[in-house]
């Protein structure tokens, strides 16, 4: 048996900077991943169907506008509905501290912020994706 | 198994799920699919190929478009390469499929290859079986950008689609064997650049050279995917490729075969799988392998005793 870990990520929202989601992709299929990338402006309800119909263990989201206090509980929320709440939520973008905490709180697993080194990224995922039973 | 019922009752997690344990040929892929195989067979299977670039995603997108138009429940799976070297893959076929992500009837999976060459994963084919006993009535199958012998997908799909640009190379490259000898249909997308006339006019002298009076003489049709240009047609004659499948008894003869190669293959895998895990638990493989690399043995004569050691038999009965 070979598990791979699937990886979503995904750029939401209006803010055209896909720069960031561009370079952790590359860096995450470097370090052996199925990434899924599906571009920029997705919607929360978009995203979660991706990562249900992908069966990714993460789903990482890139946000530059500010828009993250109503993207992330709007995913994580879909993905309760969904019953895929064991799908990881990580995050990276400019996301202010006060902010940060309260994310985690609600249900996002990491944030990443300028300057996280890929190896960090990886690190993370590798050992906090949960193993795939039926 | 639970996951299987749930997969026939149409749920959609666990069809998701069921696919990554085929992909990564868990413990539960085999009986899982030995379970849904009696569901399978009903699913139109259509591959989609050409170089990179060419607009296969952008294709299938429309594709799926012009079928929800007449109520057929889609599955797409879009096959992107896996590194040789790290083994991980950037699956980036979803970017252009984003108008129908949100349709409940398509189901769309991004799978890598894994190491297989010919243009499809390992496990597309289990994949399509996963699909098609889930109930999609069409499967669309975009491979890997194919340069000329990924040549794969045509036994796997009922109707092949080969995608070309206009301005690929002269009538010698429309000569040559390998991915123009798997067309059923042929399109010359991105038809509102220069050239695409000439394209398609090889391709037709190509395809007449090669027509030995079939009664299937592949068409080749332009289109410009982006603005959906062309799109019915290539539907329509998706459509009758699949009627003169069924009329001229093609369609039996081709899943015969299908079945057939899959079934060698399983069958080829399962007794090679144990009779390697049998020389490896026995502490024989590593003894064996190394006399085949310094010359004291050769392979031809190692597999035969190998054989007749794990049957007891010298021939076959």
């Amino acid at each position: 048996m070979v598990s791979k870990i699937r990886v979503l990520v995904a750029k939401p929202g209006l803010d055209g900077h896909d720069r960031g989601a561009k370079v952790v992709a590359r860096g995450l299929r470097d370090a052996g991943f199925e990434v899924v990338y599906t571009g920029l402006h997705q919607t929360a309800e978009r995203i979660v169907e991706a990562a249900i119909q992908e069966d990714v263990d993460v789903i990482g989201i890139s946000i530059l506008s500010g828009a993250h206090m109503t993207i992330f509980p709007m995913v994580l929320k879909l993905l309760s509905e969904n019953k895929a709440s064991d799908i990881m939520v990580v995050g990276g973008g400019i996301i202010p501290r006060e902010d940060a905490t309260s994310l985690k709180k609600l249900g996002v697993a990491e944030l990443f912020g300028p300057g996280t080194p890929i190896k960090d990224i990886v690190t993370y995922i590798t050992e906090n994706a949960a193993p795939k039973d039926l | 198994m639970e996951i299987v019922d749930r997969l026939l009752e149409g749920d959609r997690r666990a069809m998701a799920r069921l696919m990554s344990h085929v992909e990564n040929s868990s413990a539960h892929a085999k009986e899982a699919l030995a379970l849904i195989y009696p569901h399978t067979g009903r699913a139109h299977i259509i591959g989609i190929t050409g170089p990179p670039g060419a607009g296969k995603s952008t294709l299938v997108e429309k594709l799926a478009l012009e079928y929800r138009k007449l109520d057929r429940k889609i599955g797409i799976i879009a096959v992107d390469p896996s590194s040789p070297f790290t083994g991980g893959a950037l699956l980036g076929d979803r970017i252009r499929m984003s108008k129908i992500a949100l349709d409940r009837e398509i189901f769309i999976r991004s799978m890598g290859t894994r190491g297989k060459l010919g243009g499809l994963a390992r496990s597309t084919n289990d994949i399509i079986k996963v699909l098609d006993a889930f109930g999609k009535d069409v499967i669309l199958v975009e491979t890997v950008g194919a340069g000329q012998a990924e040549v794969d997908i045509a036994g796997s799909a009922h109707t092949t689609v080969v995608v070309e640009i206009p301005g690929t190379g002269d009538d010698i490259q429309a000569s040559k064997a390998g991915i123009l000898e798997i067309g059923d249909i042929f399109v010359v997308n991105k038809a509102d650049r220069d050239g695409a006339d000439r394209t398609k006019l090889e391709l037709e002298t190509m395809l007449e050279l090669g027509f030995y009076g079939t009664k299937w003489k592949p068409p080749v049709l332009k289109t410009i995917a982006r603005d959906g240009s062309g799109m019915v047609e290539v539907t329509e004659m998706i459509e009758s490729h699949m009627d003169y499948l069924k009329s001229s008894g093609n369609l039996e003869v081709c899943n015969r075969e299908r079945i057939e190669r899959e079934f060698l293959e399983i069958l080829r895998e399962e007794v090679t799988e144990f009779i390697i895990e049998n020389a490896k638990t026995q502490g024989l493989y590593l003894e064996i392998l190394e006399g085949i690399i310094c010359k004291e043995r050769d392979p031809y004569s190692t597999a035969r005793e190998i054989r007749v050691r794990v049957t007891g038999q010298n021939e076959p009965e």
